[in-house]
């Protein structure tokens, strides 16, 4: 789900991905199309919308000045983790010239015409694409406003406004000696027209963006005071729990409440098509009576639905499958030999630490919800059709989101909620058990790929041949990416364009759709985490078999590519490749260009005599173009990686008779902070295009690690999680 | 009617003796800084202090804390750990989306009251509990070693006197 970056008008295909990496969502987008989305300047609605939040001053949808009091700074995209609070709070601050100390910030009501990031048409917070597709808006934001205090300034004082300065807040004239502030202002800047052109500072005299400004959310969040979607309470609200059939698509048959309704503080037990929920004022208290009901399912079409049959059935159909090509091109008939691999990547839950949960209030005449959302218009459209609300009696209120990572960009759990409250008068907190969330969750699905290389007589590949086998993600989420055939980007996404330089290529999908009631989501690096751990794997593969260094084969085929050369060679002097390392100590490097950033990443492990990886180092070195926040930039390589290498080592989700067999961190297992090495981030400094920086890490870091272990071991794993069975050291014995 | 002693203050609460007391601060006295993550200890977003202890608050029937002293994310910043602990989180900005962090500080402070020179392997001991899914680990080891020393171990954010938000 990566995207070009904005102001492109028709963008060739080959345009798109050298500026953003990817063009699934091109489609998606419907380039050209003229439907409004988030503005420096007003738009239909502003007006209204500025009005009922009674602000003084609305230059548009995204600041607000009052007569007293901070700058209110209205956030287009929602804050999951990655930052985008503090970074797009820069950048309108940084143009507007007032300081962090002089804003607040708050979370956008869902209206896509206000707050939609243009390049996915909707108000949504996925695929790296907040600061790519909004950097320049936000700052035409700020300046806009600033315009306009200046005039409002001059026009009062009966001067030039050329010869009005301003600064941190306040607009001030030298020769008359006079200023203002921007509260003192307000009023009449809402009278000033909205200029047509304004002028952006010069980078070198930014005075927050691309310093490591301390987060606007964190000192609510190391504190307690931060609200998320979980921690909403409003008068006379019950707390849902729910079961919900084990089995992908069972119903529900039949409940006996007796035992349920005995236990205290009980209030109602409601029937839902695939399940049950209790409410009670408290989670406790509606967990045991839900605990407490007798149930018995219909377990439906897919009991006999396993994950073994599921990579039996991708074996087959990547075989015999009938293939959608992404490209095909340059001299395929070249022959020489030839080395294969088969790459397997497992079925993901995402496991936000927040579980799913969303207040829900139906009411005769409107449904208001409480939900920490990564799509909020889409939770809208979703309630408005379970209640038969318009969309304009559905208020929505975003929250803080307990981690995102592509769960909270569906709405399987605004609806569950809506079936809920609707059948009864009050509020309902509905809260998912962890067991909920991740039986429950729509999962990252599995993937087998098939890649062959024909190498030349020095072992660097001519011919690169990819065949992946899985199902789409948009086909059900947004149809409207797919291309007329069917063929879905996402699929071959850092896989149909490499960096290196390679004469022949010819990469394709064949699909292979899950169960029915079995959907699929997305993934913290989407197509790019499927597709780098098999690309960098196998030109690993490759290195090995020409008997070469794996950096210097890297290095050799892209000499032609300054920009991930530089990234390369940086990672690679940071950690010292080259030094000696004890037995069973090995180091793997990894490349690859995700979401427009350049990308490399070395890890170093140690694996026991019993197969057990310890990562003692990772080094990274980033290139992604403009930087606003470094501190943001390294927190975020920093956390990809561990989430990255946290699901190589641990992570699968299995399917039995059509359930999944895991329920919680037990045995869905995360990386802890005693498993977690020194990781030092290296920004490797560019003026641009600029790239997205979430799910960088996250989509580099498997194969590194996965490198390393053949490093170490001699043994080659392609399959995800890595099985420590397969790594125990022959020399050692049966340990 | 059970009276617990929670934040130096005597509360009285109708709850049944088995119900853990993650669920009495959040949902019956009103304080939600302590988060649920797994219900089963065994992420630490539940973490509190009993007695100066770090425990976890999902598994903890209210019934067995008599007169105990409780002590939630919401107060720990009137500890000297605490405070030191929050200090040093925001320095070198251990945060991301934010959800473990409650439960992560308070196990740090808990570690810091006993421990106030940890070590590495302290570290590792005391917060291999607790799950952080947006992956803050690298910073929370510095941000616990910068609270121990005082001395800045790894780059400083910029600090400025933040307004609270976002507003409701």
């Amino acid at each position: 789900m990566t995207l070009p970056i904005p102001d492109v008008a028709q963008p060739s295909r080959r345009a798109l991905l050298q500026t953003g990496g990817g063009f699934a969502l091109a489609f998606f987008l419907g380039v050209g199309s003229a439907r409004a989305t988030i503005s420096a300047r007003p738009q239909p609605g502003d007006a209204e919308l500025a009005a009922r939040e009674g602000a003084t001053f609305a230059p548009n949808a995204l600041i607000r000045i009052d007569r007293e009091g901070p700058v209110r700074l209205v956030m287009p995209n929602v804050e999951m983790g990655q930052g985008v609070y503090t970074t797009e709070a820069m950048l309108l601050a940084e143009e507007l010239d007032v300081g962090l100390d002089q804003v607040i910030v708050q979370h956008a009501p869902p209206i896509d015409a206000l707050y939609g990031t243009p390049l996915l048409k909707s108000q949504t917070t996925g695929g790296s694409t907040t600061v790519r597709a909004n950097w320049m808006i936000l700052r035409e934001a700020g300046a806009v406003a600033r315009a306009m205090l200046i005039s409002a300034a001059a026009e009062q004082w009966g001067v030039p406004a050329a010869e009005c300065v301003t600064k941190a807040g306040v607009v001030k004239h030298a020769a008359s000696g006079r200023s203002a502030t921007y509260n003192e202002l307000a009023e009449a800047a809402a009278r000033q027209q909205t200029p047509e052109k304004v002028g952006l500072k010069d980078p070198k005299d930014f005075k927050l963006v691309g310093k490591p400004m301390r987060r606007i959310d964190s000192p609510s969040k190391v504190d307690g005071s931060a609200i998320f979607g979980i921690d909403i309470r409003v008068p006379d609200m019950q707390v849902a729990y729910v079961i919900t059939c084990p089995t992908a698509g069972g119903t529900l048959k039949s409940v006996k409440e007796d035992e349920a309704r005995k236990q205290p503080g009980v209030k109602d037990v409601i029937r839902l098509p695939h399940g049950v929920a209790v409410t009670a004022p408290n989670y406790w208290a509606a967990k045991k009576a839900a605990e407490a009901l007798e149930i018995e399912w219909d377990h439906g079409p897919n009991v006999d639905f396993s994950t073994e049959g599921l990579f039996k059935a991708l074996d087959e159909a990547s075989r015999t499958g009938k293939a959608l090509v992404a490209r095909s091109d340059g001299p395929l008939d070249r022959k020489g030999k030839t080395i294969e691999a088969v790459y397997q990547h497992p079925i993901l839950a995402h496991a936000p630490m927040e579980p799913l949960n969303a207040v829900v209030h139906v009411r005769p005449d409107a449904c208001e919800i409480w939900v920490g959302s990564q799509v909020p218009t889409r939770a809208v459209g979703a309630a408005a059709k379970l209640t038969g609300l318009p969309e304009d009696k559905i208020i929505l209120h975003n929250q803080y989101l307990g981690g995102g990572f592509g769960r909270r960009l569906e709405v399987d759990s605004v609806e569950l909620a809506v079936n809920i409250a609707k059948q009864v008068p009050y509020p309902v907190k509905m809260i998912w058990s962890r067991e909920h969330d991740i039986r429950h969750d729509i999962p990252r699905t599995a993937y087998l790929d098939r890649v062959s290389a024909v190498v030349d007589d020095e072992g660097y590949p001519v011919v690169w041949k990819d065949r992946t086998c899985g199902a789409s993600v948009p086909k059900r989420w947004a149809p409207q990416m797919l291309r007329k055939d069917g063929f879905d980007a996402d699929l071959t996404e850092c896989s149909d364009e490499l960096s290196y330089d390679i004469p022949a290529f010819h990469v394709e999908w064949v699909p292979h759709d899950m169960p029915e009631a079995i959907p699929i989501g997305w993934w913290r690096g989407v197509g790019p985490t499927h597709n780098i751990f098999k690309v960098e794997g196998f030109v690993d593969e490759l290195a090995h078999a020409a008997g070469k260094d794996p950096v210097e084969f890297r290095r050799k085929m892209l000499t032609k590519n300054p920009r991930p050369l530089s990234v390369l060679n940086k990672a690679a002097e940071a950690i010292g490749w080259g030094e000696k390392l004890p037995p069973r100590v090995g180091r793997g490097v990894a490349f690859a260009s995700p979401f427009g950033s350049h990308v490399c990443a070395i890890a170093e492990v140690e694996v026991s005599p019993r197969g057990v990886i310890r990562i003692r180092r990772g080094v990274a070195a980033i290139d992604c173009g403009p930087v606003m926040n470094p501190n943001t930039v390294e927190a975020q390589i920093q956390g990809g990686l561990i989430f990255g290498w946290t699901m190589a080592l641990f992570n699968e989700i299995t399917f039995e008779k059509g359930a999944v067999k895991q329920s919680n961190f037990h045995d869905y297992r995360m990386m802890r902070l005693n498993e977690t090495p020194p990781i030092e981030v290296h920004i490797v400094k560019n003026e641009g295009p600029i790239g997205g920086m979430g799910e960088v890490g996250t989509a580099i870091a498997a194969p590194a690690l996965a490198n390393a272990v053949f490093a170490a071991t001699g043994v080659r794993l392609r399959r995800l999680p890595l099985d420590p069975r397969l790594l125990a050291d022959p020399k050692a014995g049966a340990a | 009617m059970l009276t617990l002693n929670v934040n130096g203050e005597d509360r009285s609460v109708e709850v049944p003796e088995d119900m853990p007391l993650l669920w009495v601060l959040r949902d019956v006295i009103g304080l939600t800084g302590t988060k649920f993550g797994c219900g089963i200890a065994q992420c630490g977003a539940c973490t509190v202090h009993v007695d100066g202890q770090a425990v976890r608050s999902c598994v903890l029937p209210v019934g067995e804390l008599g007169d105990a002293k409780i002590t939630t994310v919401e107060a720990i910043g009137a500890t000297p750990e605490g405070k030191k602990i929050q200090d040093a989180w925001l320095a070198v900005e251990v945060v991301q989306c934010g959800y473990c962090q409650t439960g992560q500080v308070m196990s740090a402070a808990a570690l810091l009251r006993h421990n106030p020179q940890p070590t590495d392997e302290d570290i590792d001991a005391a917060m291999s509990g607790n799950i952080c899914r947006c992956g803050t680990y690298v910073r929370i080891r510095q941000a616990i070693h910068q609270a121990a020393t005082g001395k800045p171990v790894a780059e400083q954010t910029i600090a400025y006197n933040l307004q609270k938000g976002p507003a409701q």
